[in-house]
């Protein structure tokens, strides 16, 4: 698997990718320069869920619990403990990965469909908890109008701490992914078995990957508090999970750029979809059905795939369907 | 407290065990048979219980009508999983876990639409028959009449889904097709006929908890996936693939959500979830032997 986009390295790309969206606010309206913002911050959501599920191999069915948490971690901060929003955001991540941690820690020793299973039911308690806790979440009402700096009033000084904050974390992810320590859990991806003989420890390696991503899903969800001043529960909520794998799924989980894409897309989607229906979920099946019938290797997996067949001029076996292959 | 109270709170809670029991069989045989995590099975759920609901109102709610409601509101749930099973499921047993799980939740955020578009979104009810209204009183604790009926239904499934596995020919096949799909191929039997039997026999049990609950709460979208959240937890319990598995999960999870109900009401539903870790934390791999 080499770290590619469209033929450039992936750090020269996010480089380019980040010197445009860093003019865009100045040439857009505002409304799309909140699009973009809310789409950086579920490429973050995504492209950290990809650190388990797309280079690990981790069933991580219920990412979204830790996007939640760490939304929620700051927004209370900010509200019942009068924390300085700062500090509140600050605050979020490591929250977010401490649930990782815990969940992770009970998940970690089952493997495939187990692990996803108990790590659904476990972020549905969570679930029903942040939904039933009216006094202290603010139950299904969620949280409005969270008191943040004055500074980030205008969308477009949101729009720069979210783009400054993503692009420090895909490069963070970046070189994790790059790191021994990344090499290895690819190895753990592609056999766990092997891994045990040789002596590494297979659950470590996973536990850590879930930490790892559930601290970065914990960061997308502060970055969303900054953009949208609320959190609800929905934020938890098992659909939203599924969303995010469709991001990965449709920009293709192989590539480290790929759930950005994807996240692009699919937040593109359902601004335009939300203009003419309320049935945003049925267009979520359709779209995941079409992609596993026709498209199992994502839209970037699938444009890699091309342009390594037209270098190498000879046909290539398709790279594996998905980290389960 | 009160010895009588806990008693009918358990008796209530063991017959929700029932329904989870029925709901928790079919998925469990999917799983096994198919090796398909099907997570629509929940939207199956639903229909059961949708279609009970317009079973019922057609007839007038007269007794004949409910107890035709009982028994053809599962047909809607086998019917359903039949359709999505032959026409799409069918051509992806060759792919991963990860893709058929991905598969049968799109198919369930679509079935809720469907429900949605053909039932609104009220909340709906059903009458029980007239003779399971009301309540029986067992050594002075009242218990409604209809939570006894589902006591009977449970062991009457266990013992014919047990009979179907082991004393059917297809039941046979089916086991035969669980263990080795491509040796029953080579038999020469159509291994495709048999994967959709299993399946129309799980989307039946889907149906037919939904029908079942039917009475027992008021019918609202959404219950798709509670009661997939709980079936999956259920089987993982229990073991997958195994029936009695499923009834030991059925069991330790409706008890523990109708006793956490007397210590906790508003988090009851935490004590099932935390039974379930507790459980997989000392076996991993669920209480009885897993088909996997």
């Amino acid at each position: 698997m080499r770290a590619q986009f469209l033929g450039r390295s992936v750090p020269a790309s996010v480089l380019a990718a980040v010197a445009i969206l860093a003019a865009a606010p100045a040439v857009l309206p505002s409304f799309y320069t909140y699009l973009l913002a809310l789409a950086l911050v579920m490429g973050l959501l995504a492209t950290s869920l990809n650190l388990a599920l797309g280079y690990g191999g981790i069933y991580q069915f219920h990412h979204a619990v830790f996007y939640g948490v760490g939304a929620y971690t700051a927004a209370l901060a900010i509200t019942r403990w009068g924390w300085p929003a700062w500090a509140a955001f600050l605050a979020g991540p490591p929250a977010a990965a401490l649930t990782g941690w815990l969940i992770g820690w009970v998940c970690v020793r089952l493997t495939r469909l187990y692990f996803g299973m108990l790590q659904i039911s476990l972020g549905s308690l969570l679930w029903v908890i942040v939904l039933r806790w009216y006094s202290f979440t603010g139950g299904d009402n969620g949280i409005h109008g969270i008191p943040l700096p004055p500074i980030l009033r205008p969308v477009e000084n949101v729009y720069y701490l979210i783009l400054a904050a993503v692009a420090a974390s895909l490069a963070a992810l970046y070189l994790i992914v790059r790191s021994p320590f990344g090499a290895t859990l690819q190895a753990v991806r592609d056999n766990p078995q092997r891994c045990q003989v040789v002596g590494i420890d297979v659950r470590v390696h996973r536990l850590v990957a879930i930490i790892i991503a559930a601290f970065f899903a914990g960061a997308a969800g502060v970055l969303y508090v900054a953009l949208e001043r609320s959190v609800f529960p929905n934020m938890l909520f098992w659909v939203l999970s599924l969303e995010i794998l469709v991001m990965c799924l449709l920009g293709g989980w192989f590539t480290f750029l790929g759930p950005m894409l994807g996240a692009a897309i699919v937040v593109t989607l359902r601004i335009i979809a939300g203009r003419y229906t309320e049935n945003w979920t049925t267009i979520l099946g359709i779209m995941l059905i079409l992609l596993i019938f026709f498209m199992p290797e994502g839209v970037m997996g699938h444009v890699q795939e091309r342009m390594i067949r037209m270098r190498s001029q000879a046909p290539r076996p398709r790279p594996g369907a998905g980290p389960d292959a | 407290m009160d010895l009588q109270v806990i008693g009918s709170q358990l008796l209530v809670g063991l017959s929700r065990a029932m329904i989870l029991f029925i709901v928790s069989a079919g998925l469990s045989f999917v799983l096994g048979v198919l090796r398909v995590p099907n997570v629509f099975h929940g939207s199956l759920y639903m229909i059961g219980a949708f279609a009970a609901f317009t079973i019922a109102t057609g007839l007038g709610s007269n007794a004949a009508g409910l107890w035709l409601a009982l028994l053809a509101a599962p047909l809607a749930g086998a019917v359903v999983g039949l359709v999505v099973e032959r026409a799409l499921l069918s051509r992806l047993y060759e792919r991963e876990h990860l893709m058929l799980i991905l598969f049968t939740w799109g198919i369930m955020l679509i079935l809720n639409d469907v429900v949605k578009l053909i039932w609104g979104a009220d909340y709906r009810s059903v009458l029980a028959p007239p003779i399971l209204r009301g309540a029986a009183h067992i050594l002075g604790a009242a218990v409604p009449r209809y939570n006894l009926f589902l006591l009977l239904v449970g062991p009457l499934v266990a013992v014919g889904m047990w009979a179907f596995t082991h004393k059917t020919r297809l039941g046979r096949m089916a086991r035969a097709a669980a263990v080795d799909r491509e040796m029953v191929g080579v038999l020469g039997i159509d291994v495709s006929r048999i994967l959709a039997a299993a399946f129309l026999v799980g989307s039946y049990l889907a149906g037919l908890g939904g029908a079942l609950v039917a009475p027992t709460t008021s019918i609202t979208l959404g219950m798709d996936h509670t009661i997939i959240i709980e079936a999956f937890l259920i089987v993982t319990i229990g073991g997958l693939g195994n029936l009695w598995g499923a009834l030991v999960g059925a069991l330790l999870f409706g008890v523990t959500q109708s006793l956490g109900l007397l210590i906790w009401p508003q988090f009851a539903i935490v004590f099932p979830y935390a039974a379930t870790v507790l459980v997989l934390l000392v076996r991993p791999t669920g209480l009885l032997r897993s088909v996997w």
